[in-house]
């Protein structure tokens, strides 16, 4: 069973200036993770908050958990989450408030709410900053509360907008920790990013999105070996570049491309590792020293050339901590 | 039914438990209006020639009430355009509460602050010389009419605020509005030195028509008031009733319509 839907959305600003989605389809399994990649400006915001019923489209039609979001959004409000791109919380608030307040809100009795806030603390790693303002909370943790409030009442259907943009290293990988947990539990997740490798971890498939239309849909596997998988980058002295080149084209059986101007020699390979080893042999006995050698899969730069043919404007937002005005 | 009651109270407690967690800005927000009345007391009180008995505290009293309650619109129109912009308008939209929850809980939060700083003034007010004289019954019911003033101006602030979505635009906003309509009437100064045009526009005034009410409640005559026998100075209670009559039945259902469409 599908349990969102949506089919050809558009959503227009500025008289039409603007076009946010153009006739966007799309549709997720239940119980399955769905990544929506795309850069600045695809349109994921606008599409999650249409899904979300916080906004009406101009046309289209969707359904989430099988109930029409234009026509019933009460309905549907029962059964999502959200945690939207920017944590939404009272900063003035304790984690503690915030989350016994929403649970409130999701009418819970007095003491579940209160029972149900301990749960999530305890269970998000924030306990011991349950009694201090959000303010004082770091990027990470405020994601990872605003998480925990769109997670009261267990939702059918979550959707969360560009969940680690912004976060350090860390705060993205405790981030994905605590989808990844989620995920077990059998929900349905709708996911934005704007990173390849993050829908590649936590999406069971990928729907890329640009200019408000889905371009490519598939795993993350499909999608990289559509821009053609692996490739072998090398870097060298300019004098070696004719001779590595020549070795490189040996293992990899492919002609490589070269830039001459900042020494690198590429070629896609199948089976990375094992050519990365063998070249490097090769350099070795020709007494080459590589000055930098590595795999590289393709990133969603690639991905975006390949399926647009122009490049994604990827621009990292200020992000939930940075964004907001103290 | 009883489910959105106790949805709108849960906003409400939010606002009271802010208060809690940030005591400066309640404590703020009643230190300016007490400054105001050491102010106006101590500054013009000698350069005005009030000739009503107890001097002219018993006539400003009521104007600072009423100018202050009259910024409870300055308060929710700040108050909301700072959820807006931090998108927690967005996720409150997002739950399952009744329509109206988020816009009355945030009136009837701000009204309730109204009563903190209604009781602090009116300390200070007692303290440099503010006795009103009608009695224990008709006192309390002009502190009810301020909050129910400063209730229904609290709902165009929910307009305001969800139509200009940020916090400091909403702020320059109100106060460009709201000071010059607490000053063009009877709150402060007599209405007779101003020029023709700006007494008719201070007599229909509900600002004046309020401090009217509340200096009758209070039991001062209102030498500030009437320039012409006009009907609101003839019957200010009456007058401030529609108004704020008028103004919840224009403003509530056009600030929850707002609320429902309102997108980020
Ligand atoms: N309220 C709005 N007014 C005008 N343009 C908007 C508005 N919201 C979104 N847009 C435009 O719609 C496009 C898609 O925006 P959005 O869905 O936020 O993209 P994403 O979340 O993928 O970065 C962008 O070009 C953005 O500028
Ligand atoms: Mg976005």
């Amino acid at each position: 069973m599908k349990s969102i839907v949506a089919q050809e959305l558009v959503k227009s600003y500025r008289d039409g200036e603007v076009k946010a989605l153009d006739g966007l389809n799309l549709d997720v399994e239940e119980g399955t993770v769905l990544g929506l990649l795309g850069p600045n400006g695809a349109g994921k915001t606008t599409t999650v908050r249409v899904l979300a019923t916080l906004l009406t489209p101009d046309s289209g039609s969707a359904t989430v958990a099988g109930i029409d979001v234009l026509k019933h959004p009460d309905e549907v409000r029962k059964v999502i989450g959200l945690s939207g791109q920017y944590a939404a919380l009272d900063e003035t608030l304790t984690g503690w408030d915030n989350l016994n307040m929403f649970g409130r809100l999701y009418h819970l009795n007095s003491s579940a709410a209160k029972k149900r806030a301990e749960e999530l603390l305890e269970k998000f790693s924030l306990t011991e900053a349950a009694k201090r303002p959000i303010r004082t909370y770091s990027g990470g943790m405020r994601r990872r509360l605003d998480l925990a409030a769109s997670l009261i009442v267990k939702p059918k259907v979550l959707f969360l907008d560009e969940p680690t943009t912004g976060l350090d290293p860390r705060g993205r990988m405790e981030m994905w920790e605590v989808i990844d947990e989620l995920v077990k539990g059998g929900v349905t997740l709708l996911l934005t990013t704007q990173y390849l490798e993050e829908a590649d971890h936590l999406a069971d498939s990928i729907a890329v999105i640009d200019t408000g239309k889905v371009i490519a849909r598939g795993t993350a596997d499909e999608l990289k070996n559509q821009v053609g998988g692996e490739r072998l980058e090398i870097t060298v002295e300019v004098n070696q570049i004719p001779e590595a080149t020549k070795l490189v084209e040996q293992v990899t059986g492919t002609k490589p491309s070269v830039d001459n101007g900042i020494r690198k020699i590429s070629a896609p390979v199948s089976n990375g590792s094992a050519s990365l080893i063998q070249v490097l042999r090769l350099l070795d006995d020709a007494n080459i020293h590589p000055l930098d050698i590595g795999l590289k899969r393709p990133s969603l730069d690639d991905v975006f050339i390949s399926l647009t043919g122009h490049v994604a404007e990827v621009v990292v937002e200020g992000g939930a901590n940075v964004a907001k005005r103290k | 039914m009883l489910q959105s009651v106790s949805d709108f109270l849960v906003i409400t407690k939010r606002q009271l438990l802010q208060m809690i967690r940030i005591p400066e800005v309640l404590i703020f927000a009643t230190i300016q209006p007490a400054m105001f009345v050491l102010l106006f007391r101590y500054v013009f009180g000698g350069a005005i020639d009030s000739g009503v008995k107890g001097g002219y505290v018993q006539l400003l009293m009521p104007g600072i009430f009423v100018q202050t309650v009259a910024f409870t619109l300055a308060a929710t129109a700040v108050g909301l355009a700072a959820d807006m912009q931090k998108g927690l308008i967005d996720r409150f939209r997002s739950l399952p509460i009744s329509r109206s929850a988020v816009v009355i809980g945030r009136t009837v939060g701000d009204t309730l602050q109204n009563v903190v700083t209604l009781i602090v003034m009116g300390l200070v007010g007692f303290l440099v010389g503010w006795r009103p004289s009608s009695g224990i019954v008709k006192v309390l019911l002009g502190f009810l009419f301020l909050l129910a003033f400063g209730y229904s101006m609290s709902w165009i602030g929910v307009l305001i605020g969800l139509s200009v979505r940020e916090e400091r635009v909403a702020q320059n906003l109100v106060f460009m509005t709201v000071f010059p309509l607490t000053f063009l009437s009877n709150a402060f100064a007599p209405t007779t030195g101003m020029p023709k045009i700006l007494q008719y526009f201070a007599e229909w005034n509900p600002v004046s028509t309020m401090v009217a009410a509340c200096r009758q409640l209070f039991g001062t005559q209102n030498i500030f008031g009437a320039t012409a026998n006009s009907w609101p100075s003839e019957n200010p209670i009456l007058m401030s009733l529609i108004y704020m009559v008028l103004l919840v039945a224009i403003f509530a259902p056009i600030s929850v319509r707002k609320y429902v469409r309102v997108s980020k």
